[in-house]
């Protein structure tokens, strides 16, 4: 996989994931391009394109577009699931998501999706071992946030 | 997990700006106080800071200045800062920046944290962007996690592996020990990052793909485990174990069993076992299908294997999912070319999916429905091409009409049928057809002597229908005039024929002539075919001449000139009119092949007076990189590349070679070429040849570090006018020659006008440059030729 963006109705970009290097200018524009080419596309219509060299899968999930632009050799069918699994994650995750969820949260719709994918490529296949995995690294947050609120407390002399 | 307050509060003030111009300045604010809290030592809302920052960088706004505060993130202890620090190493840092090696330490030390969150991170941003040098500096760190006993660890050290190997191919031989080994694992998601490495790694190096096809009969087995056993909570999704893992494992064993008979037996019953178990209800169970029969298709199986691949691709054509006919049609046109006769059994549901609404599915019908054309089907299938021409989008009109035609070339039944179909799609998409069409279709047409009459009522008949679509109006003309006489006997075999009056005839070129959608091509050729007509009707005669007396002074200059010669047929020249302008001999096919619009100059040039017949025939095309050679005969002695004598046409005694036209795009204006200002005062000018009264003058400019043009003037001094000028010329072999059309072909007596003519020459050897050129003209009714050699150039 190369890229994966997430983007609104009216072409707002919610989320970027790049899995190769290019530069700031170039990102922009294939952002353009592919919000152009996804929104202008009718309903039920396919869920591929064909762009560069490159073969785009997208999915509309309510007031979201999911665009993944993948190589030639992968599976577009397997696309169109991994873009579902990570809508459950993130359903699971926020209960019953929403645009506005992955707006306000977008840092955590990003750990997710790193819980998710990495490389471009899936990492873990099984619904609950990621979920799982997310918990634990939030709790870690939330535990060395107090930590540190207690060291703070004390330095001040307050118990 | 507690939401970040600061965050959402920035954010919320965001989205209530009301116009762009407000969330600019709201944005400005922000990034102010950020870059101030920055700038502060530690304080608890640095990684709140961050995120806002990458906020505001995913609306678009610059952000680079957040960049060291990611180096800073990531190296603090609290694991919420690192956190974000490296999310922003992966949204800021790319490899191209300078910053991103400064995290390499930190990368470093996290990957062998005690906490495997911390790892996760650090290993999640090596992959993410890791540049080639941290990649190498790393890799042993790498390596030494896929042995770990953490699966956790291990599934995401594989694909960390994987963009190693991706951005320095050399280190794949590091992990090919560590990577067999994972493949004995029993968790998924390390079973799946060792199969995305293997792959990897074969792909990459054809040594290590030997090496690891004795893992073949490992693959089989873990798929069958998949396959055939019971509902596993864990993987399931829709009835399908684990589809991830096994399109993955499909892929590799499709690597592993290309081109290699013992590993594709070894996988061949798996693959049917998959192929007949697989749900097909969902798309999960029609991915792994799809995967299945691309690897069947792929490897060297077994026919019986194949065949069950290709009906399952079948059924995917006939299913009501619109994704499931692309992609079954993608792969199909895979196989078209090999397995030909499978595909064709599925020919009607194809052409049906000609008709879909959705453009994707169109394109993919129309690409498979060309390929599938033969001999046998063309009749049927080209009735259906042509109801798709009528109604296709734009876009693809230009594909399938080039397709049509050369499906009509290769199997047409019929000349008269073959004629039918390029006039329907003429009338169709006429703006869409490529340049060479208008050549072909008139080289057609007069190679089928028996259907003249036939072709040209048709054609009469299409012009007063339509007269915007230029290629088919050009085609008309060009036929009204050459066969207008047949048109006015007013008797066909073939159709019905028209009864039609010599004004009308005129009348109708007339209206090309004059209409507006006509293109200046398109005028040049009805002009050129009504002065043919001069020698095929009786009476309208004086109606010719005034037309083309008229047009002598038109604004367009190729109209202007070709009038002004017709002009000068009627009046000087009206013994040669009936010889000039007969009936034109066949074209022979290849010396059409690749002109560009060049035809239009062949009537032209038809009608010019003068007995040395000159053909603008174009060389056959030469394969790129070679040099343009024009050896006169042998001239400069040692040629190796025997000459392509083009086709003479009409009665010269000796094969004339012309030098190659001009470049692609050539159109008659191009002649206007020959009216640019030649540099003269700056460049130095030498005469080279002189005799007779014929002066000819060379001149100069080096263009660029191997481009040279130089300039040929031509003038006359004697006291007659002199015909036909022509320039050929030759130049060493390795040096590129071409000539561009001439200003003129004849010197007016008393130097009236001077001729002159471009060569441009490549020189990328920089061998000594020599050129020979051959003149040839006409005087006082005899031909003339004569050679000169140039051996130096002048401000070289």
């Amino acid at each position: 996989m190369r890229f994966l963006l997430l983007f609104s109705r009216q072409g707002r970009l919610r989320l970027q994931k790049w899995y190769t290097a290019i530069s700031e200018r170039e990102k922009k524009k294939i952002i353009r391009e592919m919000t152009t080419m996804v929104l202008a596309r009718q309903p039920r219509t396919c869920n591929f394109l064909q762009w560069k060299d490159l073969k785009i899968v997208y999915k509309r999930y309510a007031s979201l577009y999911f665009c993944l632009g993948v190589e030639h050799e992968e599976n577009e069918l397997l696309a169109l699931e991994i873009i579902h699994r990570y809508v459950e994650l993130l359903d699971k995750y926020f209960g019953n998501v929403c645009e506005l969820d992955i707006i306000f949260n977008f840092e955590k719709a990003y750990f997710i999706l790193d819980e998710f994918l990495m490389g471009g490529e899936i990492q873990e296949t099984s619904k609950q071992i990621v979920n799982r995995a997310i918990e634990s690294s939030d709790m870690l947050q939330e535990a060395r946030v107090t930590a540190s609120e207690k060291q703070i407390l004390l330095e001040f002399g307050v118990n | 997990m507690s939401p970040s307050v600061p965050l959402q509060e920035m954010i919320r003030a965001i989205r209530s700006a009301r116009t762009q111009c407000e969330e600019r300045g709201v944005i400005q604010r922000e990034c102010a106080a950020i870059r101030a809290q920055f700038r502060q030592t530690d304080n608890g809302g640095r990684s709140h800071n961050l995120a806002k920052l990458l906020y505001v960088h995913m609306l678009g706004y610059p952000a680079h200045f957040g960049q060291m505060e990611c180096v800073r993130m990531i190296a603090s202890p609290r694991y919420s800062e690192k956190r974000v620090g490296y999310l922003g190493a992966m949204m800021l840092l790319d490899e191209k920046q300078d910053a991103s090696l400064l995290i390499t330490n930190s990368i470093k030390n996290d990957l062998s944290h005690s906490n495997q969150y911390v790892q996760s991170l650090a290993l999640c941003t090596l992959a993410c962007m890791g540049s080639a040098e941290m990649c190498r500096d790393l890799a042993p760190e790498i390596d030494r996690l896929l042995r770990s006993s953490n699966s956790y660890i291990k599934k995401k050290a594989a694909l960390c592996a994987v963009h190693i190997v991706r951005k320095v191919h050399d280190l794949g031989e590091l992990f090919v020990p560590s990577a067999r080994s994972l493949l004995s694992e029993k968790n998924h998601g390390v079973l799946h990052g060792a199969v995305v490495l293997i792959t990897e790694l074969c792909e990459r190096s054809p040594e290590t793909l030997e090496r690891f096809r004795k893992t073949v009969p490992d693959l089989v087995q873990i798929m069958k485990g998949l396959v055939i056993s019971g509902y596993s909570p864990d993987h399931d999704v829709a009835g399908v174990s684990d589809p991830f893992l096994q399109v993955r494992i499909l892929r590799l064993l499709r690597i592993l069993g290309r081109n290699n008979e013992a590993a594709s037996d070894a996988m061949n019953d798996l693959l049917a076992q998959v192929a007949t178990n697989t749900d097909s209800t969902k798309t999960v169970g029609n991915a792994v299908l799809y995967e299945t029969v691309l690897t069947v298709l792929d490897i060297k199986s077994e026919s019986g294997l194949r065949v069950l691949a290709v009906n399952i691709l079948g059924r995917f054509l006939l299913n009501n999912d619109r994704n499931i006919r692309y992609i079954a049609m993608t792969s199909l046109q895979k196989i078209v070319s090999t397995d030909h006769n499978a595909v064709q059994r599925h020919r009607g549901t194809i052409v049906d999916c000609l008709k879909d609404q959705d453009a994707s599915v169109k394109r993919r019908a129309l690409e498979l429905s060309l390929a599938l054309v033969s001999a046998s089907n063309i009749r049927s299938m080209m009735k259906e091409l042509l109801i798709f021409l009528s109604s296709c989008p734009p876009e693809l009109r230009a594909q399938a009409a080039s397709g049509i035609f050369n499906a009509a070339e290769r199997y047409a039944p019929s000349k008269r049928w073959h004629i039918d179909t390029i006039l329907h799609v003429l009338t169709t998409a006429g703006g869409d057809v490529r340049d060479e069409t208008v050549p072909n279709l008139i080289q057609l047409i007069t190679n089928t002597s028996e259907l003249h009459c036939y072709t040209v009522h048709k054609l009469y008949r299409a012009l007063f229908t339509d007269i915007s679509q230029q290629p088919l109006v050009q085609v008309a003309c060009w036929c009204i005039g050459e066969y207008g006489d047949l048109l006015l006997k007013g008797e066909c075999q073939e159709t019905e024929a028209v009864q039609v009056t010599e004004d009308d005839v005129l009348d109708a070129l007339e209206i090309v002539l004059q209409s507006h959608m006509s293109t200046p091509t398109t005028r040049g050729f009805a002009l050129t075919a009504t002065m043919k007509l001069s020698t095929r009707i009786t009476d309208n005669v004086d109606r010719i001449r005034s037309i083309v007396s008229i047009y002598g002074s038109c604004i367009d200059v190729e109209l202007q000139q070709r009038a002004v010669e017709y002009n000068a047929l009627f009046k000087k020249y009206d013994h040669m009119r009936a010889a000039v302008l007969e009936r034109m001999p066949v074209i022979q096919k290849n010396s059409l092949g690749q002109t560009n619009g060049e035809l239009s100059e062949e009537p032209m040039k038809e009608s010019q007076p003068g007995k040395v017949k000159q053909e603008e025939t174009a060389l056959p095309p030469q394969p790129a990189g070679q040099a343009q050679v024009v050896d006169l005969l042998d001239l400069l002695g040692g040629s190796q590349e025997p000459l392509q004598p083009g086709s003479s046409v009409g009665g010269s005694a000796s094969t004339h070679l012309t030098a190659a036209p001009t470049s692609a795009g050539g159109d008659l204006l191009d002649l206007l070429g020959g009216f640019e200002p030649t540099p003269l005062a700056p460049a130095p000018t030498v005469t080279v040849y002189e005799k007779n009264g014929v002066t000819l003058t060379l001149s100069c400019e080096q263009q660029s570090e191997s481009g040279l043009t130089v300039t040929l003037t031509a003038s006359n001094s004697t006291d007659s006018d002199i015909s036909g000028f022509t320039l050929q010329a030759a130049v060493p072999k390795s040096v590129q020659l071409q000539m561009r059309a001439p200003s003129r072909d004849s010197l007016p007596a008393h130097g009236g006008a001077k001729l002159t003519q471009l060569v441009v020459l490549n020189n990328p050897n920089k061998v000594n440059l020599k050129m020979r050129i051959r003149v040839s003209y006409t005087c006082q009714g005899s031909v003339v030729q004569d050679m000169v050699q140039v051996d130096s150039f002048p401000g070289l």
